[in-house]
């Protein structure tokens, strides 16, 4: 017997949806909802929760003052790593493209060898991130070992006795994380502006440099405002990541249970989530966090994507 | 368009030849500013390119030195230079971890890119409701950071008795890359003729068919720049075999490479053997590097694809 067209086209979309589906919504879409529905309750973590408590997690959250120090924590690297990261990635993506001396196509070009330094920039972003935490815990050795401190002694800037702390400080050890993320997405970013400058037309440089204009005003007056959608768009992924950190804090930064430390000087949500959940039976808690965390991502995300539109130029 | 008449009416010999005698000064401020641009600009990026390098190369240098050089200055070159490091990182866990880490990759990527195609494939050529629904509800994953479902996550295996086995970290991997899978390969399948999959219907193909010996073939390019992202990107995931695959009931657990590697790290560094810890890094690092160098063009491309629009 055989089947209309119509069905026979039904029962092969639903075959080859039901696979893929089925797995994401039992590993990811359900987990995400259970995280909503468990931020209600207080639940140990062991046994299935068992008492609905309402919003009093949410409220307690308000009161947790080592919540409040992680939040603030977050807010400093919402502020300095998308900062930071988009302006460096900018510069390199515009001397690689535009920066170079005088000749080629109307008057634009990247520098020398620019492929090698996109390679070479790109390069942290294929690492993973148990590599980083090696590497970097190498690199920030408080002792003569280290690699920074090494450097710092050789210029005769320290001594051996006096080391500088890094990521045991009370003061430079989010300075430090910060470093790290920026270290390991500028790459990324230089690549997807560089991507963007590519796209825009050559004449438009042209008649910017006919025009009298100097590198530096081609830039700003230029390449910038047209690269306006990939900035906001790097924003937001940057402040979601921002908003983690989670492997690297938890690794790097001293504490027995994912870190935190000095005195909990290197908090952010991510870490103390995951303390209240492993450590402390306080998964229902930390699934609160959980949900608050993800409202002020979404939030901000979309805060900043409204404030910072601009009309968009076609070509 | 327009960058094509550039290209053939202006080429660089004249425009500077016939900019000369009308803006002299002109060209000459261009110059001055760009040497300026120039030379801060380009010390920067040496600057920045060095800060990338040598601290991989120097901690790649450090597997071949024993723990006392190592411990005594970080600037000494290693007195000879042995892979003994290497040996005993490869002993201590590294070739368990690379077997596991193999095993659980043909699986999982495997996976992922058959069930990402055909998810992708039907939402981007077939016309039905709920289309839009579920495009959204696998893209909007990608925005998610994964640690807000790590909770729930666990025991949604555990229920399933899926945790610390191979099988359980597969469908989680593979459920965790279908947001962006989807979304590349959508958008990718949406740029494909349909003249020739039209044709292989009225000759007779099944949907199915079409599919695997028509769509498929044609979509190559696409399937392989997601895949290395897939593959680096499960290659170096961290978090969630950290939590998935813990010793149950005192087995051994199945650990992944970069959680191994972090286990490693604690060991080697009750133990003091640095230069252990080190080798096993840059073990790990290698396919990666192999990877990344090889295929850089499309490993760039898959990365970025992901958040231009």
């Amino acid at each position: 017997m055989r089947l209309r067209k119509k069905t026979r086209e039904r029962l092969f979309i639903a075959s080859f949806l039901a696979g893929p589906l089925a797995v994401y919504i039992i590993f990811v879409i359900w987990p995400y909802i259970e995280t909503f529905g468990y931020s209600l309750t207080e639940w140990t973590g062991v046994a299935p929760p068992s008492k609905v408590v309402g919003l009093k997690n949410y409220v307690d959250l308000f009161h947790d003052e080592s919540f409040r120090h992680a939040l603030w924590h977050n807010i400093f690297l919402l502020i300095f790593f998308p900062t930071i990261t988009i302006v460096l990635a900018m510069f390199f993506a515009f001397m690689l493209n535009v920066g170079g001396r005088r000749g080629g196509l109307g008057g634009v070009r990247g520098i020398r060898g620019s492929g090698v330094y996109r390679v070479v920039f790109f390069f942290p972003q294929v690492l993973s991130v148990a590599i980083l935490v090696i590497l970097f815990q190498a690199l920030f050795e408080t002792n003569n070992a280290g690699f920074f401190n090494g450097i710092l002694i050789k210029l005769h800037i320290t001594d051996a006795n006096h080391p500088w702390e890094f990521l045991n400080s009370n003061t430079f050890v989010l300075w430090c994380i910060l470093f790290i993320l920026v270290w390991q997405w500028v790459g990324f970013y230089l690549v997807l502006f560089s991507a963007a400058m590519q796209q825009i037309p050559r004449d438009y440089y042209e008649a910017a440099l006919l025009d009298g204009a100097g590198r530096i005003q081609t830039y700003f007056k230029v390449t910038m405002p047209l690269l306006w959608d990939s900035v906001q768009t790097a924003w937001v992924y940057l402040a979601v990541a921002a908003m983690d950190a989670f492997a690297l804090v938890a690794n790097l930064t001293p504490g027995s249970n994912f870190g935190g430390g000095p005195d909990g000087h290197g908090e952010v949500l991510a870490t103390y989530l995951m303390r209240n959940f492993q450590t402390a039976g306080k998964a229902g808690y930390a699934c609160a966090m959980g949900v608050v965390i993800f409202f002020i991502t979404l939030i901000l995300s979309l805060v900043v994507l409204r404030l910072t539109r601009r009309e968009r130029l076609e070509y | 368009m327009a960058a094509d008449m550039t290209r053939t009416t202006l080429d660089p010999a004249q425009t500077s030849g016939r900019g000369r005698p009308a803006g002299g000064d002109r060209s000459r401020r261009l110059s001055e500013s760009g040497v300026t641009l120039n030379v801060f600009g380009t010390g920067f990026l040496i600057l920045w390119a060095l800060l990338v390098l040598v601290p991989v190369l120097w901690v790649i240098l450090g597997a071949f030195k024993d723990t006392g050089e190592l411990n005594g200055s970080a600037w000494s070159w290693p007195h000879e230079w042995s892979i003994d490091a290497f040996r005993r990182a490869w002993r201590t866990g590294i070739s368990t971890y690379l077997k596991d880490t193999a095993i659980v990759m043909v699986f999982s990527v495997s996976l992922t890119m058959l069930f990402g195609a055909m998810a992708a494939y039907v939402l981007a050529r077939f016309q039905f409701r709920g289309n839009r629904f579920i495009y959204y509800l696998f893209v909007s994953g990608v925005m998610l950071p994964v640690y807000l479902a790590l909770v729930p996550l666990f025991f949604q295996v555990s229920k399933l008795h899926m945790l610390n086995t191979y099988q359980g970290l597969v469908l989680v991997y593979v459920a965790f890359s279908m947001p962006f899978t989807v979304f590349f390969l959508h958008s990718f399948f949406r740029t494909l003729p349909s003249a020739v999959f039209e044709a292989a219907l009225i000759d007779g193909a099944s949907h199915t068919r079409a599919f695997f010996q028509v769509m498929l073939p044609m979509a190559k390019p696409g399937l392989i720049s997601v895949g290395i992202f897939n593959i680096l990107g499960q290659w170096n995931q961290y978090l969630l075999p950290l939590v998935l695959m813990q010793s149950q009931h005192g087995e051994d657990a199945h650990q992944m490479l970069s959680q191994g590697l972090v286990t490693l790290m604690v060991n080697q560094g009750y133990s003091g053997d640095y230069p252990a810890l080190f080798a096993g890094m840059t073990i790990a690092m290698v396919p990666v590097l192999v990877v990344y160098l090889s295929f850089q063009r499309q490993v760039q491309a898959g990365l970025t694809a992901g958040t231009l629009k």
